[in-house]
């Protein structure tokens, strides 16, 4: 899923300086599994919200709303007779939900109260940790399903740099080698012939150094 | 004005406290006035929109009260409830309260007399922090806007 944190609340209170009426949009999507951004999240900043301003002597009306999703046209439309009458919206989904929101209602402007920040899971409740970069290439074949473009603070393909130390990255004890990780289950899965294909130079163009990327089913098209 | 009476809302569970102040009752114990108690099946239940929103409507000061560690009725109730209390410390911090206005306390159905004790002494904290900039009588936002 795509895991958000959000922002800090200074930052939020003066994006919001000057309106006096807004929605707290929230996604029903990744970032309410992630606790950032859903139903109870929008509750919570809403009640912050409205105690800054009636303590600053500057009330602000709220209305609280979830969609489903905010990445779908069909659930954004659920705020189609709210938003005409509200000065912003805050939304607290990713940045693609923001965006659709703010690409949707051209005339209102459009917030985020996150800060989008990886794709990933999480290893126990409130815990997530980052699996995927989107590269657009996967490699997990190789590399005994863990992602060294993601794991590996040097992305590198065929092997460990010098600075993995007892299994740890020369960036931070806490962090894993990523490739020693990847070794110790090739070892384990008896498939240590993987290691032996050179992987060539990765093709960053899938990444995001190709422009906006897009992905259509054409079966879906009318 | 009249002497500061702090509006205090206090999350208790009908497991221990509930019942604490039950008994504090039959013992014909004295505790302030200003404490209203809102019973919940186990303090598991409290989230931080429910602290928020006692914070949002004036209280000048919030409480949870559990079962001792150990000795919850739903096993770890308590123990879910504690760092949420904790985290929303850090929401109102944020917003500009003091977090000695929350706080989660911990006793048996049988401590009556600490369930007294404990009304006493966070009233009488609240009563040295003053009123809640979001108390709608006593309260700075209020008086502003007069």
């Amino acid at each position: 899923m795509v895991i958000g944190e959000r922002k800090p609340f200074d930052e939020i209170t003066r994006m919001l300086e000057g309106h006096k009426k807004i929605v707290v949009l929230g996604c029903g999507g990744c970032v309410t599994v992630c606790l950032t951004g859903g139903h109870d999240e929008v509750r919570v900043l809403s009640s912050q919200l409205r105690m800054a301003r009636d303590k600053a002597g500057d009330p602000i009306e709220i209305i609280e709303k979830t969609v489903e999703r905010q990445c779908d046209p069909e659930y954004i439309e659920e705020v189609n007779d709210i938003v005409p009458h509200i000065d912003a919206v805050l939304s607290m989904a990713c940045g693609a939900g923001v965006q659709f929101m703010a690409e949707r209602y051209t005339n209102t402007p459009v917030y985020p109260a996150l800060n989008t920040t990886f794709v990933g899971g999480s290893i126990k409740e409130g815990y997530y940790v980052e699996k995927c970069q989107t590269c657009g290439e996967c490699k997990l074949y190789y590399t005994a399903g863990i992602c060294p473009i993601a794991r590996c603070s040097k992305s590198l393909l065929n092997g460990p740099c010098g600075g993995s130390t007892k299994g740890a990255c020369e960036i931070d004890p806490q962090v894993d080698c990523a490739w020693q990780l990847i070794i110790d289950r090739l070892k384990s899965l008896n498939q240590m012939d993987r290691y032996e294909d050179i992987i060539a130079v990765n093709d960053w163009r899938t990444n995001r150094d190709g422009g906006p990327r897009k992905m259509v089913r054409e079966d879906f098209q009318r | 004005m009249a002497e500061f009476e702090p509006i205090i809302v206090a999350f208790c569970c009908h497991y221990c406290a509930y019942g604490a102040a039950d008994l504090a009752g039959s013992m014909r114990l004295e505790y302030p006035t200003n404490i209203r108690i809102i019973r919940l099946p186990c303090t598991g239940k409290v989230t931080p929109v429910f602290l928020l929103r006692a914070f949002e409507k004036g209280a000048d000061g919030v409480y949870v009260a559990g079962c001792l560690e150990g000795d919850c009725h739903f096993i770890q109730g308590n123990l879910v409830a504690k760092p949420r209390v904790n985290y929303t410390k850090k929401l109102i911090q944020e917003v500009g309260l003091e977090p000695e206005r929350l706080e989660m306390f911990n006793m048996s159905a049988a401590m009556g007399p600490r369930f007294a004790e404990v009304a006493r002494e966070f009233t009488e904290r609240i009563k040295v922090l003053g009123p809640s900039p979001l108390n709608k009588k006593y309260g700075h936002a209020s008086n502003r806007a007069a």
